[in-house]
């Protein structure tokens, strides 16, 4: 039986892991290990849809093999496969209901004399974007608070995705800044080493620059750290320059 | 204490006049921790770099001091990913910034708190904060001024989100006038001058600054102007 105190403590331990450095594969390894754990269940596993729609194995309680195709072999049927194409949960499946409605799958449940099955939707508002589930041995249904708590586990596990995400979009919008910033640096210094190099202004280093960049179809950016790690001659720059100053830059410059 | 999300309710609902988000936020802080004053700067891989916001004159300072020099409170917790507390700025000594401590005094910066605004290993900046009296921080506001920190880093990822991918800083992000890219041009002309590397350049430029007592942007003006002009290390760099 499992008492309000453990399921206090596992709780706490999810969100402790929330908010920690952040591993989301490790996060999903834990939450199957604690839906084992709190609905007596013999293998939970974490079902994700990739970018095609198809169900792949994020987490599993446990990494033996027989229990790896339980999950791996959900390619075209099987209670998650259903869960994520339909939407509602799919639970308490007998081992007789599942030779009926899954035929090909059902050989991985009798092979590990499961009782049961079940899988709960992870829900992102409208869309479901995968599924926790859940294999018995034991006899008996999970019960209405079972299910309660197993789709509260499936919606940790969805926040938990949100929270990878949103981790991820935070580091690329500081790698945009610090990239924006580092590129306002080297145009400033690749524009001093022109006007040095050319005895010119260094608004006139930078027309040169921006010239040469136009005429070549390419980033700012990158003429100037070409300039500045001297793969880009002087004298290249400034026969650009000089031509389209004088408008007669219709030939290529060799 | 408030929490980030409060304190950005809070920024969101009070209208600012001109001042930008950064400064508001300066200002928030400056109000919640018991400091003289606040600064928000970025960082690069090289050290400082922009200030973003300050609250007032000695602030910009102590910003400006660590750009000249290359060192000082603000450098070490971007480099070392950590804050960098120094309550009493007279009693550190110059041993371990040679050239800021004395110029900070200088300027009556009596203690600093330098704290790093990064996500994970990607250092944006640092949210700094002084007295001009010594004294520790109690742990309470040591903890408040994080918060603010964690504010000050989300409102730089904010503020460059609204910019289209690319390579340009949101303008509320620099403070103009400031001749960074005069100091950075002059960089690139040492550069070609003395026949060194762009770091190098840098130090040149700075210890000119230094030894000539006076701000990296002037030197620079001087450089873009041909009045100081250098040359390759073996030859006199006048």
């Amino acid at each position: 039986m499992i008492t309000q105190q453990h399921l206090l403590d596992a709780f706490v331990e999810l969100a402790d892991t929330l908010v920690s450095e952040f591993d989301l594969i490790d996060f999903a390894h834990t939450l199957t290990g604690t839906a084992v754990d709190l609905l007596e269940a013999d293998a939970a596993g974490l079902m994700l849809a990739d970018q095609r729609g198809n169900l792949q194995l994020l987490a599993s309680s446990s990494l033996e093999t027989r229990t790896l195709e339980l999950f791996e072999l959900q390619h075209n049927e099987g209670p998650c496969v259903d869960v994520y194409r339909t939407g509602p949960p799919v639970t308490n499946i007998d081992r007789a209901e599942v030779g009926q409605r899954w035929p090909a799958f059902a050989a991985q449940v009798q092979a590990g004399t499961f009782s049961s099955v079940h899988a709960i939707p992870m829900r992102l508002r409208d869309q479901t974007i995968g599924g926790l589930n859940l294999f018995l041995t034991r006899p008996g249904h999970l019960s209405d608070r079972d299910l309660d708590l197993a789709q509260g586990l499936a919606d940790i596990a969805t926040i938990g995705l949100l929270q990878e995400r949103a981790v991820q979009e935070r580091q690329l919008l500081g790698e945009q800044l610090q990239g924006a910033l580092n590129t306002r640096i080297v145009i400033e210094q690749a524009k001093g080493m022109i006007a040095a190099q050319h005895g010119v202004s260094v608004s006139d280093a930078f027309t040169a620059m921006r010239s040469y960049a136009r005429r070549g179809g390419q980033p700012l950016a990158q003429i100037a750290r070409q300039v500045i790690d001297g793969t880009l001659e002087p004298a290249q720059l400034r026969a650009a320059s000089s031509s389209s100053a004088t408008r007669t830059g219709s030939e290529p410059t060799p | 204490m408030d929490t980030v999300q409060q304190i950005l309710r809070h920024l969101a609902s009070t209208d600012r006049g001109p001042a930008t988000l950064p400064q508001a936020l300066c200002v928030a802080c400056a109000a919640s921790v018991p400091v003289s004053g606040v600064g928000m700067s970025l960082m690069s891989a090289h050290g400082p770099e922009e200030v973003v916001a300050a609250t007032d004159e000695v602030a910009t300072t102590l910003m400006e001091l660590q750009f000249t020099l290359g060192e000082g409170p603000c450098v070490d917790a971007s480099a070392l990913g950590r804050p960098v507390l120094q309550p009493q700025l007279r009693r550190a000594g110059s041993d371990r910034w040679t050239g800021f401590v004395p110029a900070a005094l200088a300027a009556g910066i009596e203690a600093v708190f330098a704290l790093p605004l990064h996500i994970g290993a990607i250092r944006l900046g640092v949210l700094s904060l002084y007295r001009d009296a010594p004294g520790v921080l109690t742990p309470e506001c040591v903890s408040q001024a994080l918060v603010f920190s964690d504010v000050a880093t989300q409102i730089l990822l904010d503020l460059q989100a609204q910019m289209p991918a690319g390579d340009v800083l949101h303008p509320d992000l620099v403070v103009a006038g400031l001749g960074r890219a005069q100091v950075h041009q002059a960089t690139g002309m040492i550069a070609v001058q003395a026949e060194v590397s762009m770091a190098a350049a840098l130090m040149l430029l700075r210890a000119r600054a230094y030894r000539t007592d006076r701000s990296i942007t002037a030197v620079a003006c001087d450089v873009l102007a041909s009045t100081i002009r250098f040359h390759p290390l073996d030859e006199d760099d006048d």
